[in-house]
């Protein structure tokens, strides 16, 4: 089936989302929308998906004019959706929800599960998806999650899949097989949207690629151009994709993790006997599929775990038992992986953000009151030095982009006298523009001496900004490799196959 | 955390919101004014034959009331000299001055993200160890009176203080400590009331004996009139809040921790130390609510000594948004419908609980923005 957009505009207030977009997806084509965070691609797809009606514009399925006024109407024209955040039930096995919303029944209004069943059967077959269609889906794999997710799309007949951001959640092997799935299904005579801002993957499968830059169409390539170019087009610049760092220049080993072992609140042990050691001028990657152990990792060494045991040190002191003010005060410059959740006061000015950990100290204070001067001077200082884009300085944190919201919380860290840079996932939804700049600046602190853990979830990201890499899986450390490891290896690793 | 979000949602309300919610309760206001009056009842039984006696009834008994609450509240254009005109614009600001206090305390702990209902509970403990003070210490006024006014700061700071002590030490829930501490400052109120501790040893009833003369906060405009010293106090606190939250250390964690803890606490903030001092600087507000009262206004400890002043704080804390010059507004609205309610009730027979209703209604409004947008067909406000 042909989807074509013509010339769809839709806006909130005074904010353009999509401004005149025109597109066509032919049928059996993998079509790529790429582009940055907030270049309008999910709304664009919320609008072809029914959630949004488009202000000006119509939409067409095999050139036949639709009208949506809601997701039930795209549905029933032939237009599947794959959440980024699936929409299933934990508790029901995968034929109970992939029947979920037009449940077949049998005469007297019973349940025909038999049939979804067998339906689930078929098309797992047909595809490889390798589904039993008793699972309970929540006990299933993430990876295996989302093709329930393909499954309930195409048992409604869709004809055109959508796929937002699909590879955010996937392990490097779960994405490649997502890969040659799609393939599959266009080979099958689907039309595949295929929303990323991913490029490898986009070279990897994309037919077509249309490039979104706020909310306009700036062009569409081909996949064999090269990922410089597309992120050009992406971010409206040259950029360079590249992490440029030379060699580290090794210091003494400045933080120490022996024996390291963490429980949660419920008592189930999270970090089994972890043994780290990051040298001054050096960044040590911690990579891994989230959820193994990082984030505990991290909340360990911040102060913010309270059941552990073994050692932590930092220049010789222990870690382990101090409050995070004092570990703070120890020179930990922290980084945290949610940046809105722990990184940031939403409501607060830039301005106040940019003082959140160093409120009760000089030179921001005299006496009981805040200096309000020396706030604003530190701020305009901090604007400029991080290239903050912003109205001003009082500004809500929360009126920023994401890149900006984590150039302020950078700029925060990176202003004190560190002995140690924690990173979590420094660029997590960040466009390519400001990946680049964080990157720069972590690296630029590990050249000024600072030894540096960030923790990655993405292969790319591990590979260029380490100079080794330790994998974690299962609340373990796997194995710690040189960053010219081979994808294949890493994933395996990741995977807790090797 | 939800009682957080909606203490956040309401606190975002919009000047326009808060002035459409006041206005809308005092026309339902009107409404019950109307319903209730005998004359708009016989008159409206025979609406369809002379609809101009309805009308004309409904007028009278709604400008009436309200005209009677503005004689009672603002201005007394009937009085017969200037001073005595202007007395009720001073039972006002007389009114006012605990509802602000107590607000300006709830206000605190609100910015700072803690729903601090127990403020019944932190002016009973201000009024009680002020008074005890007052009553009892033997000392010049000099002394005395700083040491009461003091004692009262100590009491609601100790009460509220020990509110957030439980919830940082065990993670107690403060809408339900705070609730429950009211119950028992009331009762141990009522207790000690009955017992020599403070009791009056001529008195048969539940009640002190007088505080001592030097004790007093003193009167303004002299007998005759309500307003005292504590007023001036109670603006000096407005000033107080006001650098406290916007230009103070202490007042940057304390919106930190209330806008997301999370955040504050990764910054190094200490949690549960904020919780105590938000808890402790809003129940001494409160507490100086609870010294204004019995050092300026009642002299003698009852077991009314907090009135309802408690509960009305929390109406205007809310209502003024829990900025410090919002929170002196709202006060002054509400003790302006309370002196009000009094000439209201004596020249036009309306009962005062009206008021309590309107004022109930403002908080629903504020409560229920959608409510007064849906009335008053107000945009929905567009998130930046």
């Amino acid at each position: 089936m042909k989807l074509e957009l013509r010339g769809v505009t839709k806006r909130f207030g005074a904010l353009t989302a999509n401004d005149n977009v025109s597109i066509v997806v032919e049928a059996g084509e993998i079509h790529c929308l790429l582009g940055e965070n907030g270049a309008g691609k999910s709304t664009l797809m919320n609008v072809v998906y029914g959630l949004y009606q488009a202000d000006e514009g119509e939409i067409l399925l095999d050139d036949k004019v639709q009208k949506f006024s809601g997701p039930g109407d795209a549905m029933a024209a032939g237009i599947g959706m794959v959440h980024q955040h699936f929409m299933l039930i934990p508790v029901f096995t995968v034929a109970e929800n992939v029947i979920l919303g037009h449940e077949p029944v049998k005469f007297g209004g019973v349940l025909n599960l038999a049939k979804a069943r067998d339906k689930v059967r078929e098309l797992s077959a047909r595809f490889g998806f390798d589904l039993d269609p008793d699972a309970i889906v929540g006990e299933l794999p993430v990876g295996v999650q989302q093709r329930v997710e393909i499954i309930k799309a195409l048992i409604s007949d869709a004809k055109v899949l959508v796929f937002d951001e699909p590879t955010a959640v996937l392990t490097p092997q779960e994405t490649d097989e997502l890969m040659a799935i799609m393939k599959q299904l266009r080979d099958a005579g689907h039309s595949i949207v295929f929303i990323t801002h991913k490029l490898r993957e986009v070279k990897e499968v994309a037919d077509k690629i249309t490039v979104l830059r706020l909310g306009k169409v700036v062009g569409e390539a081909s996949p064999s151009a090269s990922a410089a170019e597309l992120a050009s087009m992406m971010v409206g610049r040259a950029v360079d994709l590249d992490v440029n760092k030379s060699a580290p220049k090794l210091g003494k080993d400045a933080f120490k993790m022996a024996g390291l072992s963490a429980w949660n609140d419920q008592g189930t042990q999270v970090l089994f006997d972890i043994d780290l050691e990051v040298r001054e001028g050096e960044i040590l990657v911690i990579a891994g599929v989230q959820g193994n152990g990082q984030t505990e990792l991290t909340e360990v060494i911040l102060g913010n775990h309270a059941r552990t045991s073994g050692s932590v040190t930092l220049d010789g002191k222990e870690l382990l038992g101090k409050s995070i003010k004092q570990i703070l005060d120890l020179g930990l410059g922290f980084v945290p992986e949610d940046r809105t959740q722990d990184g940031l006061v939403g409501e607060f000015t830039i301005a106040e953000n940019l003082i959140l950990d160093q409120s009760d100290r000089a030179p921001f204070v005299k006496g009981p009151s805040i200096r309000q001067d020396v706030v604003k001077a530190n701020a305009q200082e901090k604007l400029k030095q991080f290239d903050i884009r912003a109205q001003s300085i009082d500004s809500t944190a929360s009126q920023l982009s994401g890149g900006n919201q984590q150039k302020v919380v950078l700029a925060r860290e990176l202003s004190r006298d560190l002995r140690l840079l924690v990173a979590s996932q420094p660029t997590r939804g960040l466009d390519v523009g400001s990946i680049e700049f964080v990157h720069e600046q972590i690296v630029s602190a590990r050249d000024s001496g600072i030894p540096v853990i960030i923790v990655a979830t993405e292969l790319d990201e591990a590979t260029q900004l380490g100079d080794r890499i330790a994998v974690m899986y299962r609340g373990k450390v796997v194995g710690i490799v040189p960053a010219d490891t081979s994808r294949t290896v890493l994933g395996q690793m990741m995977a807790g196959v090797a | 955390m939800k009682a957080n979000r909606i203490l956040k949602e309401i606190l975002g309300t919009s000047a326009a919101m808060t002035f459409f919610a006041v206005l809308a309760s005092l026309l339902f206001g009107g409404v019950l004014i109307a319903i209730a009056n005998e004359n708009v009842q016989t008159t409206f039984s025979y609406f369809f034959s002379r609809p101009g006696d309805a009308l004309g009834a409904l007028w009278n008994a709604v400008a009436g009331a309200y005209d009677a609450m503005f004689r009672g509240a603002i201005y007394n254009y009937r009085a017969p000299n200037f001073g005595l005109a202007i007395r009720p614009i001073t039972d006002t600001l007389a009114f006012s001055t605990p509802i602000v206090l107590a607000g300006l305390g709830l206000a605190v702990a609100f910015r700072s993200g803690l729903f601090n209902i127990g403020a019944t509970g932190q002016i009973i403990f201000g009024a009680m160890l002020s008074g005890w003070v007052a009553i009892y210490v033997d000392a010049p006024g000099y002394v005395l009176f700083p040491l009461a006014v003091l004692a009262g700061i100590v009491g609601g700071g100790l009460w509220g203080g020990l509110v957030g002590l439980l919830k940082s030490s065990t993670g107690a829930n403060e809408v339900i400590v705070t609730i429950m501490f009211n119950y028992i400052a009331i009762y141990l109120l009522g207790y000690l009331l009955k017992t020599p501790i403070l009791k009056a040893p001529e008195s048969l009833n539940p009640v002190s004996s007088p505080v001592q003369e030097g004790a007093k906060f003193p009167l303004i405009f002299g007998e005759g009139y309500r307003l005292h010293y504590g007023f001036f106090l109670m603006l000096a606190a407005v000033a107080l809040v006001w650098w406290l939250l916007n230009r103070s250390t202490l007042g940057f964690q304390f919106r930190a921790l209330g806008h997301n803890p999370d955040a504050a606490k990764v910054a190094g903030i200490n949690i549960g130390l904020t919780y105590i001092l938000v808890m402790a600087v809003s129940g001494a507000l409160s507490g100086i609510a609870g010294a204004s009262q019995i050092l300026g206004t009642e002299r003698v400890l009852t077991t009314g000594v907090a009135a309802s002043y408690g509960i009305d704080a929390i109406t205007v804390a809310l209502l003024g948004r829990s900025k410090p010059l919002g929170v002196l507004a709202a006060g002054i609205l509400f003790g302006a419908l309370r002196a009000g309610a009094v000439t209201m009730q004596a020249n036009q027979g309306v009962p005062s609980e009206i008021v309590l209703i309107v004022q109930s209604m403002i908080v629903l409004f504020i409560a229920a923005p959608p409510l007064v947008r849906a009335i008053f067909r107000l945009p929905k406000a567009v998130k930046a």
